[in-house]
């Protein structure tokens, strides 16, 4: 590669950015064309993907050499320090050009080779069926029905090609109400809920301004509340603060007058838009990265950055939709500006907490298929995988993953996957690997033919699914069919393994997880064993044979438990001395899941 | 001599048969509940007319009544409990807070208990109430009915609606005067006789000796002395304690004259695999004309020797060095450098009294408001400094447990009076090092050792929780404190303790208000003058009942050889939820999980079980 001016460097000290005694491991730093590797004196492995880097930093000479800080998108931060300056200066450059692409062509995805062929490749692409998953949720129907509107992207470019609307929703209403729409992002159908018939909808903002109608839009939300047969009126949510909705007006946006549309009951909840959320992490992330923080500091900062507010409101917006869904049997319309940051953050969390569907690996899947990748959630922009605008960056997945983890912290019996799924999930949004979450909308998909070219992460985190198992999970558990989550503010904790995820002397020591999972592993095996060997002795009772042909097979069957139990016991306490005897560090390290 | 207070039986004229039923309900769950064991005036002196034993048809509050309205005639000045309780009774609604329902029934108070029995359509149980843990009450009254609510020493509220505004303020008063009691031998551990346990069978379960025995296992350098044998000494230590060998009993009451309240350093704790110790003391009285000791100045000199040849030492002084050299205004100090060599002073200032109290109760505050914006919250979080506390601790404790394991030192722990932080710092390094202290018998060890035999003066600093509205004299809650790093510990290394948050959060509830006798008195003195130890149960022998076990153990538990190194970072620490908002949140999802965790965990031991008796009924050839 071009860029590449230095492929190793010798003599590389890595700093821990939390030690307190400058302690740090020497190593030598590897270029690839696709990760900086770092190995350390022990032999251990660190590996940065270059597109998981979001900046890059020469600080000023020292003694001891240069100092190269290295900041990740996903959280990880790591202070090299380079014996000579020019060898710090050949790889800052080079990896400010590697971590920066311009060209979709030039991501990890179309180079990266997991060696399947095309067939298994397609496989992968439609393991997750949308057709399906409507059709799971009981539509089409007598209310709903496949519109063909979109199929060439003619009526929305940022909308996939089939979508849900009421069956009376006649095509020339849905082209009227497009155009009425910001981005021509009419209302479809996001959720059906069979039972109450009642539908979660999604688009963008009317282009009302301060006094303009849409008679064909005022008709598509009446066949909307008319397509639910118990209730008779609507929701119709604007995520936004109140004031961001209103100075759209000025715009000739806004936001639905009521008095034009029968049978809708308007709402504001107050999520703020990207711009906030992106300097609020960003504070958030200054504060946790002080060296030597105190209690307090770390508090006043976590307030000050207003992180767990924005966090709360999306919560409290989900749950809004869902007590109008369960208790009024209403329909729900959600919208934002564009209908693709916040609406999908309220759509998925609100079918989240009403279908545990969603709550199982697959389900989170197919949930994050609908509600973020088919409807145009800009990954490319807020993820920033290309060199473009950083005013388009902003954590809006991350937010609704962070809500998602304070659900499985409320409910650890709800959801079939653990902490390590949504940390690898987050993971990929960022690291270009796979084809899932690159481009901007389906169609720009198409365009690219990632399903060509790319491969799909899902059959990847399938396959190795049982690291992601909860092993509380009780799927068949009442309390739990629709969550009610408790927002009192003393519910909403610092997600630690998220922000600090490599910074292992902050994680707890051991992983309760990982100590059950090998427990519920080892009693399946052990009742194996006891089905195993009652059949056998079953068998040897019927046939009467020879007794020691049974002892050697019971042994055969046998030998294998006790050291299983014993590796249980003492896989926790062999892992201690081989790490710094002062700060051992051991369960589970979401470091080693990864794929890079 | 003991005596009854008998109350008019209630004009609730229900078929006298069911009465009967619901009577002998009652006795045995009281009896079940270890609150009626026996007659507790004895059969011969008890007056025939309303000993329950005798009649157990008599009405069932009345039999309630008198089965809990009991206690010594105090003789000296005091009052009896019948002068304090204004009106035994009243109709009233109990609201518990979310998740539970409400109860309606009748309320009556008794000499250490308020009890409401459900009307006899109500299928639910007695509820009971010790009064000591009453930690602040307050009354309204609207129309013919009043309300009271009771904020629990626990940080449970409970609201009483009671019909009849007399009945409220009379109830009310009551209430108020009962919990209130300072005086120890009337409190209910000395009326409380559980079924199943055997008066006196816990008491001798750790003593100093038992310590010792293990310290001399380890080394020779060290012996048991008993020159506190009548607490003349030090009153606040208990009758045997560790001390170098080379010192004898002489020297060590010199030593004591030396240090405040006659702390002279002790052992605290022998690490054997660095052969080196933890001690604690109380503050030297230098004052201001800097004053030396001879004999404890050779003390710490046979620490060092003991050890090994060379070792050195570090003095955890648990005040800031400002605060250590203003104490010499006032008689105490530190040890001066030039006299006590091979030792280097540190100082680690650590929260202790009323600012402690302030913060746990600014805290408490914090969690009882549900209403209150995600900043409200963080800023009252921050504001409370109650985990900057919890972040001190654990660092102190961790820079003297380094000081051993690593660095070979021997450590010398103390702040002022060396019953508060000192004991705070000095338990905390053992957990850290010792994996025989997270065990579960361990721990209480630890617990009776280091806080109730080391002196602790438990009665003073748990006289009230974060409720009450009486200004703060002694309170601090430095035992939750301690409680409070365990959790943490426990929740960084959740294999390597042996019991679980259960034990934690019971052991808080028992230091407020018990019905045992383990955290009573201030000192080994003071129980010994109040017999505690023949007279009440031991709170040990409580908890070790098989039935208790699943709530206090950790499921997880694998003995962990290691020391176990927390991390103090902010991001580190959490806010202990269990204990602060135990009342506050709905405790359902948690609780169903963790039993789950048992349910894998019993499994596990069934499937492992039952292997054998397969290959048991393996056929014979």
């Amino acid at each position: 590669m071009e860029h590449i001016r230095t492929t190793k460097v010798e003599q590389v000290k890595l700093l821990d950015r939390f030690s307190t005694s400058n302690k740090a491991l020497t190593g030598t730093l590897y270029l690839t064309a696709t990760h900086l590797l770092f190995i350390d004196s022990h032999q251990k492995e660190t590996w940065i993907l270059h597109h998981h880097i979001a900046s890059v930093e020469k600080l000023a000479l020292t003694t001891s050499g240069c100092p190269l800080v290295i900041q990740c998108k996903n959280f990880r931060i790591v202070h090299f320090i380079v014996p000579r300056e020019r060898d710090c200066h050949d790889i800052y450059n080079s990896l400010l050009q590697l971590s920066k692409q311009a060209k979709y062509e030039d991501l990890y995805a179309f180079s990266y080779n997991p060696k399947q062929n095309d067939s298994e490749r397609l496989r992968g692409w439609q393991l997750i069926d949308l057709a399906e998953e409507y059709k799971r949720m009981g539509v089409p129907n007598s209310n709903w029905q496949l519109s063909d509107a979109n199929r060439e992207y003619k009526i929305c470019e940022t909308y996939p090609r089939e979508l849900y609307v009421p069956r009376i929703a006649s095509k020339p209403i849905i082209v009227g109400s497009s155009k009425f729409r910001s981005k021509g992002r009419f209302p479809v159908l996001s959720y059906y809920h069979r039972e109450k018939e009642a539908a979660v909808c999604r688009c963008s903002q009317p282009l009302s301004g301060f006094s303009a109608r849409c008679l064909e839009d005022e008709h598509l939300l009446q066949a909307i509340s008319k397509a639910n047969p118990v209730n008779r009126y609507m929701y119709v949510m604007d995520t936004r603060p109140k004031l961001n909705a209103m100075a759209n007006r000025a715009a000739g946006k806004g936001y639905e007058n009521e008095d034009n549309y029968s049978n809708i009951r308007f709402q504001f909840v107050g999520i703020e838009n990207i711009h906030v959320m992106r300097s609020s992490l960003q504070k958030l992330l200054e504060v946790n990265g002080t060296k030597g923080l105190s209690v307090n500091d770390f508090y006043s900062g976590l307030e000050s950055s207003g992180w767990l507010r924005h966090i709360k409101a999306v919560m409290d917006a989900a749950i809004f939709l869902t007590k109008a869904i369960m208790i009024e049997n209403a329909s729900v319309l959600v919208h934002c500006s564009d209908g693709w940051d916040r609406t999908s953050q309220v759509c998925s969390l609100g079918s989240l907490l009403l279908d545990s569907f969603y709550r199982t690996i697959r389900g989170f899947m197919v949930l994050i298929e609908k509600d973020w990748i088919s409807f145009g959630h800009k990954f490319s922009e807020r993820c920033g995988h290309l060199d473009s605008d950083p005013k388009e960056v902003s954590p809006v997945f991350t937010q609704f993953l962070e809500c998602v983890w304070h659900l499985t912290e409320q409910f650890p019996q709800a959801f079939e996957f653990n902490e390590a799924f949504l940390l690898q999930i987050h993971e990929h949004i960022y690291s270009c690997q796979f084809g899932n979450f690159l481009g901007n909308c389906q169609k720009e998909r198409e365009e690219l033919k990632l399903k060509e070219k790319t491969y799909s992460l899902w059959p990847f985190l399938l396959d190795d699914q049982k690291k992601y198992l909860n092993p509380l999970y009780s799927p068949k558990s009442q309390a739990v069919a629709v969550l009610e989550p408790n927002t009192v503010s003393f519910n909403f904790k610092f997600w630690r393994n998220m922000y600090h995820q490599f910074d292992r002397t902050l994680h707890p020591r051991q992983s309760v997880f990982n100590i059950i999972m090998n427990m519920n592993e080892q009693n399946k095996q052990l009742e194996n064993d006891i089905k195993d060997l009652e059949s056998k002795i079953k068998q040897h009772k019927n046939k009467q044979t020879d007794g020691v042909l049974t002892k050697e097979l019971l042994h055969s069957v046998r030998p294998e438990s006790p050291t299983l139990k014993t590796s249980l016991c003492f896989k926790e306490q062999t892992l201690l001395p081989v790490n710094d005897a002062l700060r051992t560090i051991e369960g589970s390290n979401p470091a080693d899941n990864r794929w890079s | 001599m003991m005596f009854f207070f008998l109350f008019s039986v209630s004009g609730n004229a229900s078929n006298p048969e069911f009465k009967k039923k619901k009577n002998s309900e009652c006795l045995l769950r009281l009896r079940h509940e270890g609150l009626l064991n026996s007659c507790p005036a004895g059969v011969a002196s008890c007056p025939a007319s309303s000993c329950p034993f005798r009649s157990p048809r008599s009405p069932r509050l009345k039999l309630l009544e008198s089965a809990l309205l009991l206690g010594p005639r105090p003789t000296a000045g005091g009052m009896e409990f019948s002068e304090l309780i204004r009106t035994g009774r009243a109709q009233a609604e109990l609201l518990r807070g979310p998740g539970a329902p409400p109860l309606r029934g009748t309320l009556c108070v008794t000499g250490h208990h308020l009890l409401l029995s459900p009307g006899p359509q109500a299928t639910s149980d007695l509820w009971l109430l010790l009064l000591r843990s009453v930690d602040s009450i307050e009354k309204r009254v609207a129309g013919d009915s009043g309300t009271i609510t009771l904020r629990c020493k626990d940080l449970r509220v409970l609201q009483l609606d009671i019909e009849g505004v007399e009945a409220t303020l009379d109830i009310a008063r009551s209430i108020e005067a009962l919990s209130s009691l300072e005086s120890v031998i009337t409190s209910f551990p000395f009326f409380y006789r559980p079924k199943g346990l055997r008066l006196g069978d816990a008491w001798h379960f750790h003593p100093p000796e038992h310590y010792y025995k293990r310290v001399a296992r380890e080394t020779n350098a060290w012996r048991l002395s008993e020159v506190n044998e009548d607490f003349s000494v030090c009153p606040s230590y208990p009758r045997a304690v560790i001390v170098p060998r080379a010192v004898d009993d002489d020297a060590l009451a010199r030593s004591a004259r030396f240090r405040q309240g006659g702390r002279f350093p002790m052992l605290s704790y022998h690490h054997a695999p660095s052969g080196t110790v933890l001690l604690r003391s109380s503050q030297p009285l230098t004052g201001p004309q800097k004053r030396r000791c001879a004999e404890d100045e050779e003390l710490l000199r046979a620490v060092l020797a003991g050890a090994r040849p060379g070792a050195r030492g570090f003095i955890v002084d648990t005040r800031s060095a400002q605060a250590a050299k203003q104490a010499r205004m006032t008689g105490g100090g530190t040890e001066a450098k030039a006299a006590y060599p091979g030792w280097k002073r540190l100082h680690r200032p650590m929260e202790r009294g009323r600012p402690l109290q302030e913060s746990f109760v600014r805290l408490v505050e914090a969690c009882g408001d549900l209403e209150q914006s995600m900043d409200r919250w963080l800023s009252r979080l921050e504001g409370c400094r109650w985990l900057a506390h919890v972040k001190e601790a654990l660092s102190t404790a961790c820079l003297a447990a380094q000081g051993m394991e690593r660095e070979g030192a021997c450590i010398l722990v103390h702040g002022a009076e060396g019953t508060d932080s000192t004991l705070l710092v000095t338990s905390l390094a053992q957990l850290i090092l010792d994996p025989l202290s997270r065990t579960m018998t361990g721990f209480q060890e630890l617990v009776e050792r280091e806080w109730i035999q080391a002196g602790h003066p438990f009665q003073l600093r748990c006289a009230h929780s974060a409720f009450s509205h009486a200004r703060p004299k002694h309170e601090a809650p430095t035992f939750l404190l301690f409680l409070d790093c365990v959790w943490q510990l426990g929740r960084q290394f959740p294999l390597s303790l042996e019991f679980g948050e259960g034990l934690l959060l019971a052991l808080f509830e028992h230091a407020y208000a018990s019905p045992f006798g383990t955290f009573l008195c201030n000192s080994e003195k003071e129980r010994c003058l109040c017999e505690v130890r023949t007279r009440t149960h031991s709170l040990w022998s409580g908890l070790n009942q098989p039935k208790e076990q699943r709530k206090l153990r950790n499921p997880l538990y694998v003995l962990n050889p290691l020391a176990i190194w927390p991390s103090v970072e902010p991001q580190s620490l959490r806010l202990w939820q269990g204990l602060f908002l135990r009342w506050t949140r709905p405790p359902e999802p948690s609780e169903a999980a963790w039993e789950k965790v048992w349910q894998i965990v019993t499994d596990k031991e069934k499937t492992e079980g039952s292997q054998p008796t397969v290959s048991a009924s393996e056929p014979q050839p």
